[in-house]
């Protein structure tokens, strides 16, 4: 398999590596599925014959994106996705991992379906493909799951997907055990109590709209009490998609305290927020929901800031049969894997965010999360890593989307540069051919 | 033929309800008195007449029938007049339901009440209802104390001290009185205690009990020389506090290979039942460093020694 990979000397570029905080004009040398060099002066005289040398133009090199939250229907919802086209669509956006969640049909709660996932990923994905497994049995917050045989099997974090423990002794047993295993807990912090009948955050515009609202406490109250289990238990714990300035108030403190706690908030979220849900566009309907422009303006500052550690996509694609319907029975969820690159650089246009900590958010922060080997430009690292044109301007159109379901927000949006290639294991998946 | 015990030792209290508050040399003087009754034990005539004319009641409000034959049979082999009390707890209220019971079978001048209970604190509480002698034979997560010292005994007949030697509690700490009180006295006979299992399975600050915290077994159990598996109950299997028993075996239970991290003669044991193939292999249960059923036979003898030892100090003695 090996033999058939060509070297590539990415020659010409904006090397930036957010492992190291590195922004400079250089090379990138890779053979044999890793990076040999990514340094200023590589000339394509110095490189092993047969290298396929690709001129850069000055476009920005950087390490692949580590998507950690995308729900793939596989198996059981094939139709919605499969491991094939989210691979293909994670390729596009230049995700070079996806880490599954595990909430499909069966669940990801047992060794063998962990085992199942990673095994269908080798033969039909194009990028690296990783799972979480479930946190507890079946996902309903009564029974851990085989927390250790799960992680054996390869399952790289536990979660109830887009659900809650809402036991607090359950939760607390899980954090306890858990932490034995250095397992990560990755917990959806939204009281469901709280939520109830809700589909769009609570307020003005909830009430104009005639929806039910969710508040913003369902989130924080669900957050605050996790916060005491792990001062009580040590676990690590990851939460899973922070969406308003209540939260960010929480987890401050809870890391200025030095507990092991880190956080991410989805690209919608930060790029999005409620007023977009315009005449009940259910395409916009997401769980948690859009929040506030303020709330918003307070994710982007802590992506700024290192407060929330990672940006992830919350991928869920839905088709026509859950969507086409009134919004308070739609079902919830975005794709993203495509998009989150390109609507994460408005952050970087128009707030100011730094590439690196953008970049980050999206790659080495994840890998260092979940101990994986990528998100890094550094010699030796795997060779994952995507080229990115900051200057293409282009208006999405859904039906270029490589994911089989084409709900997304960013339906006809106009955005800023984009993925031009993506490099998995040194082999090109994806080439953008402009037309 | 009849030996007739050599050692005078007198346990100067009136009840057995823990380890904890014994002192070093009471636990040695029980279990030189019990080393006596082992060898009568393997006699053909086992009958002594120490306890003729007094009256036992084992009261066990929890079923149990090693614990419960095991005082059956020691109280009778000692002369006693022994009475099984099974309880239906269920049907019991706490407080002042146990006191009743207590004042209604203290009328009846039992001598020695021999009890076990659900609830942790519940034998002293009906220890000080009564005129006779009390012995804790298990209450709650509390204390099991003839189970410690026949775990002692067992231990220093086959390693000649108990003293410097490492000893793994493994498993459910949380929920075992027998652990409790074998901390206690291993501890109070110099060995270096340490307790292994899930967190979810050990209870809070228990390294303020003077052991050693570990929760992986092959950390827990290098250079051990003795491993004492702790019997993990089913309900508490699914969910709760370990995932599965599939899990719990494949991390915590004691098999050969866990067995190959302690030292090459460590010795196992286990207060039973045991659950096969959740907390120990049945290799390693029946196999030859097994001190299992050795446990069962020192439980008879250590229970005479309690039995003789206190009816020694009861009034009319």
């Amino acid at each position: 398999m090996l033999s058939d990979r060509r070297p590539i000397l990415l020659a010409n570029a904006r090397i930036v590596d957010p492992s190291r905080d590195l922004d400079f004009p250089g090379d990138v040398l890779m053979a044999d599925g890793v990076i040999r060099e990514a340094k200023r002066g590589i000339s394509a005289a110095g490189v092993p014959a047969g290298t396929e040398i690709v001129d850069c133009k000055g476009h920005i090199v950087a390490p692949g994106l580590i998507d950690i939250r995308a729900f793939v229907g596989e198996p059981g919802a094939e139709y919605r996705e499969t491991l094939a086209t989210a691979s293909q669509a994670a390729a596009a956006g230049g995700v070079t991992t996806i880490i599954c969640q595990p909430d499909t049909t069966p669940a990801i709660d047992d060794p063998a379906i962990v085992d199942f996932i990673l095994r269908r990923a080798r033969d039909t994905a194009i990028v690296h493909v990783q799972t979480m497994a479930a946190l507890t049995k079946n996902f309903e917050g009564q029974e851990m799951t085989e927390i250790g045989l799960l992680k054996a099997a390869g399952a790289v974090a536990f979660t109830d997907g887009a659900r809650s423990v809402t036991n607090a002794q359950v939760m607390r047993r899980t954090l306890t055990y858990a932490h034995d295993f250095d397992a990560l807990v990755v917990h959806h912090t939204e009281d469901p109590d709280l939520v109830g009948e809700g589909v769009m955050n609570e307020g003005e515009f909830a009430t104009r709209l005639g929806l039910h609202g969710i508040p913003t406490a369902a989130e924080a109250i669900m957050l605050e009490r996790d916060m005491r289990l792990v001062a009580l238990t040590g676990c690590r714990y990851h939460a899973a998609s922070i969406t308003c300035r209540q939260s960010l108030e929480i987890l401050q403190r809870a890391k200025e305290n030095g507990l092991p706690v880190t956080a991410s908030a989805s690209i919608n979220h930060l790029t999005l927020n409620q007023i977009d849900i315009g005449s009940y566009r259910t395409f916009f309907k997401v769980t948690p929901p859009l929040r506030a422009e303020e709330d918003r303006f307070a994710l982007v500052d802590a992506v700024s800031s290192g407060l929330i550690d990672v940006i992830m996509s919350d991928h869920n694609p839905q088709d026509v049969e859950t969507k086409r319907l009134p919004f308070a029975e739609a079902a919830p969820g975005a794709i993203g894997l495509e998009t989150m690159l390109a609507a994460g650089l408005r952050l970087v246009n128009n707030h100011g965010v730094r590439l690196t900590t953008l970049l980050g958010a999206m790659s080495s922060k994840p890998a260092e999360l979940l101990g994986l080997p990528g998100g890094t430009l550094r010699n030796g690292a795997p060779a994952d890593v995507i080229v990115i044109d900051p200057d293409i301007s282009w208006v999405l159109d859904p039906s270029d989307l490589k994911s089989k379901c084409k709900n997304t927000p960013f339906d006809e949006a106009r955005l800023e540069g984009r993925v031009v290639r993506t490099i998995v294991a040194g082999r090109t998946a994806y080439e953008y051919a402009s037309t | 033929m009849n030996i007739a015990a050599t050692s005078s030792f007198v346990l100067n209290r009136r009840h057995l309800l823990g380890i904890e508050g014994l002192s070093r040399e009471e636990i040695l003087g029980l279990l030189d008195l019990a080393e006596e009754f082992v060898e009568l034990n393997r006699q053909i005539e086992k009958k002594r007449t120490s306890l003729r004319g007094r009256t036992q009641i084992n009261l066990f409000f929890e079923s149990s029938t090693r614990t419960q034959s095991s005082f059956e049979l020691a109280g009778k082999r000692l002369g006693a007049d022994v009475m099984n009390m099974a309880v239906n707890s269920s049907a019991m209220k706490k407080g002042e339901t146990l006191i009743d019971t207590a004042m209604t079978l203290n009328a009846m001048h039992p001598d020695i009440l021999v009890v076990r209970h659900h609830a942790s604190g519940a034998v002293e509480l009906l220890a000080q209802k009564v005129d006779g002698s009390v012995i804790n034979a298990g209450d709650g997560a509390h204390e099991h104390p003839t189970q410690a010292l026949l775990d002692a005994l067992t231990i220093r007949r086959n390693k000649g001290r108990i003293e410097g030697l490492i000893v793994a509690i493994c498993g459910d700490v949380l929920h075992s009185r027998v652990a409790r009180s074998n901390i206690i006295l291993l501890n109070a006979l110099g060995a270096n205690v340490r307790v292994v299992g899930p967190s979810t399975l050990l209870p809070s600050n228990v390294e303020r009990l003077g052991v050693k915290v570990m929760r992986d077994m092959r950390e827990g159990l290098q250079d051990a020389d003795i491993v004492m598996m702790l019997r993990l109950q089913r309900e508490r299997m699914n969910g709760s506090f370990v995932p599965s028993s599939q899990e719990y075996f494949a991390y915590f239970g004691l098999d050969q290979r866990k067995l190959a991290y302690a030292k090459k003669d460590a010795l196992v044991m286990h207060p039973g039942p045991m659950n096969r193939g959740v907390e120990i292999d049945s290799s390693v249960a029946d196999g030859a460093q097994s001190l299992i059923r050795e446990q069962v036979e020192m439980g008879v003898a250590v229970r005479m020694a309690v039995l003789e030892a206190l009816a020694r100090n009861l009034p009319n003695a």
